[in-house]
């Protein structure tokens, strides 16, 4: 009873609380399309590829303007989806390669500028590097409102085009064939996807953003063979994950939050893998051994 | 009017081409096959038709329009391998989206898709499996339930890559059951077809195609043992009579 009262008015961890369930909402659903269309490596490379934009606008802008750090995020995050594609159309390199290199690039440049704006702007930059990990406990409310607006947006169009988007992820050249244009109907959730990005860039950062994309889908796929039901558990999973993660590390000690949500995450993943009700791999070995039983009966 | 009118069609995947001046008429209310070794082009010929790859040179049209215009009366049944079947969904799920096309964007099938689809696995014999999980269909039954997504798309010519592959024989009874009333409706078919000794029963017209077109017409004339090794090369083991 105490810890609701608290959760509901006391002002750091309603906002850390919020915070974290919002970005485990649309990351779960999101994250579900990204890994359905085996991408799940797409969000790691653009959340590592905000990094310079971020850093870009923190040098333009001067201040630490959230909207203006988070538009950089978006951008710089765009160009290396541009780049991949590129690579992917222009060369023969596979995509796993064209994603590593984007990734480590953008993240090497990013790092790069963190330390000329940690030497040139002393003192004034405290918390800059926090997009690496994020800083959930340092969320104010307006944050938290960028953040749901951005998120009821993206929710929104899954909402309205859900049916082209499970097209497009299940048999994109039968989608094309019915004048649903793919690669416009890829690049928008590719666009959605770059939004759950910089949804979680204050709160768990950019290194451990992929865990909050991947791990939901990963584990709501174990409970459901319908994708409507997936995308609604693994919501549900990345807002359970986000609010307990947000209330052990703002109560408990001092850790910081993204790495416990991602713990707790990791956890539900393990549970999922074992024992979910769709595939659980327990169950799936039971009924192999059952099955041995019956048949070595006859 | 032709159902299908394709000219000098040439396409090219990294400079080589893997169709040649490809010139091919399918008249309306005919089952049509597409024959022809590995390699040969075929489905690259149905990918072409239907706008899905660029063409290096060539027209295609269909019933006497360019595809856009057309592409709600066209239907499509991909080759079987080429979607993930264990994305989560069941089987009238699946056919469902064969009505997405005439939904256009955002709306949602309702009542009348859901009937329509449901009549689409009874017409292909999957009615029992329409709320089956599709990675637990058998190839068979995964193929019928690509052909009832064609069916639900109501075209008027329907291109299908490889329909028999890899089926059962009751699943191989079922779609050339729905081949033949697709054709008393006064529909074409346009498929890809490995088997030789079937095509002549399966089928009115047949192109035979290895990169360039080397026959098309009826069997009779076309079908001949003289265009087969053509096709085939030395490698032809069953030929026809």
């Amino acid at each position: 009873m105490n810890l609701f009262h608290e959760l509901l008015f006391d002002y750091t961890l309603r906002n850390v609380a919020l915070g974290c369930m919002i970005l485990g909402t649309v990351s779960g659903v999101l994250g579900s399309f990204a890994v359905l269309r085996r991408q799940g490596l797409l969000g790691d490379a653009l959340a590592h590829a905000a990094l310079p934009g971020v850093c870009f606008a923190f040098i333009l802008t001067g201040l630490k303007t959230p909207i203006a750090l988070l538009i950089g995020a978006a951008l710089s995050g765009w160009i290396g989806m541009l780049s991949i594609n590129q690579i992917l159309k222009r060369s023969r390199i596979d995509s796993g390669a064209a994603l590593g290199t984007i990734l480590t690039v953008f993240f090497g440049f990013g790092v790069v500028l963190l330390t000329v704006i940690q030497k040139s702007y002393a003192g004034k930059q405290a918390g800059l590097d926090k997009f690496l990990f994020g800083q959930a406990a340092g969320l104010v409310a307006e944050q938290v409102l960028t953040m749901a607006i951005l998120s009821i947006i993206a929710l929104t169009v899954v909402v309205l085009l859900f049916k082209e988007f499970k097209v497009i992820s299940f048999d994109p050249e039968f989608a094309q064939s019915i004048s649903i244009p793919t690669h416009v109907v890829a690049n928008m959730l590719s666009a959605l996807l770059l939004i759950s990005i910089v949804v979680g860039l204050n709160t768990v950062g950019v290194v451990l953003m992929s865990a909050m994309l991947v791990g939901p889908a990963a584990a709501a796929r174990q409970w459901t063979n319908s994708l409507k039901k997936m995308l609604l558990i693994a919501a549900s999973i990345g807002t359970i994950s986000g609010l307990t993660g947000a209330l052990i590390s703002v109560l408990g000690t001092k850790i910081p939050t993204g790495p416990v949500i991602v713990i707790v995450l990791s956890l539900i993943v393990l549970l999922s893998v074992l024992f979910g009700s769709a595939r659980g791999v327990v169950w799936e070995s039971l009924r192999r051994r059952k099955r041995r039983f019956v048949e070595g009966q006859r | 009017m032709n159902a299908v009118e394709i000219r000098d069609l040439t396409v090219a995947y990294d400079e080589n081409p893997v169709l040649w001046d490809v010139d091919l008429d399918i008249p309306m209310s005919t089952l049509f096959a597409i024959i022809g070794p590995n390699g040969a082009g075929k489905s690259t010929l149905i990918k072409a038709a239907l706008d899905l790859i660029p063409r290096a040179a060539g027209t295609v049209r269909i019933l006497g329009k360019p595809y856009r215009e057309v592409r709600k009366k066209v239907g499509y049944v991909p080759q079987r391998g080429s979607v993930d079947w264990d994305f989560p969904t069941d089987a009238l799920d699946v056919v469902l989206m064969g009505t997405y096309g005439r939904l256009g964007w955002i709306r949602k099938p309702g009542r009348a898709e859901h009937e329509l689809a449901m009549h689409c696995l009874e017409t292909v014999g999957m009615a029992d499996f329409a709320h089956r999980q599709i990675s637990q269909l058998s190839g068979g039954q995964q193929q019928r339930v690509f052909l009832a997504r064609a069916l639900a798309q109501e075209a008027e010519l329907y291109f299908m890559d490889e329909p028999f592959a890899g089926v059962d024989a009751t699943t191989e009874r079922a779609i050339i059951d729905v081949l033949r009333e697709l054709r008393a409706k006064g529909k074409t078919v346009v498929a890809v077809h490995h088997d030789l000794e079937s095509a002549p029963t399966y089928f009115d017209r047949v192109a035979l195609l290895n990169v360039r077109m080397i026959a098309t017409g009826d069997f009779e004339t076309a079908f001949t043992q003289e265009n087969l090794v053509k096709t085939y090369g030395g490698r032809i083991a069953v030929l026809a009579k």
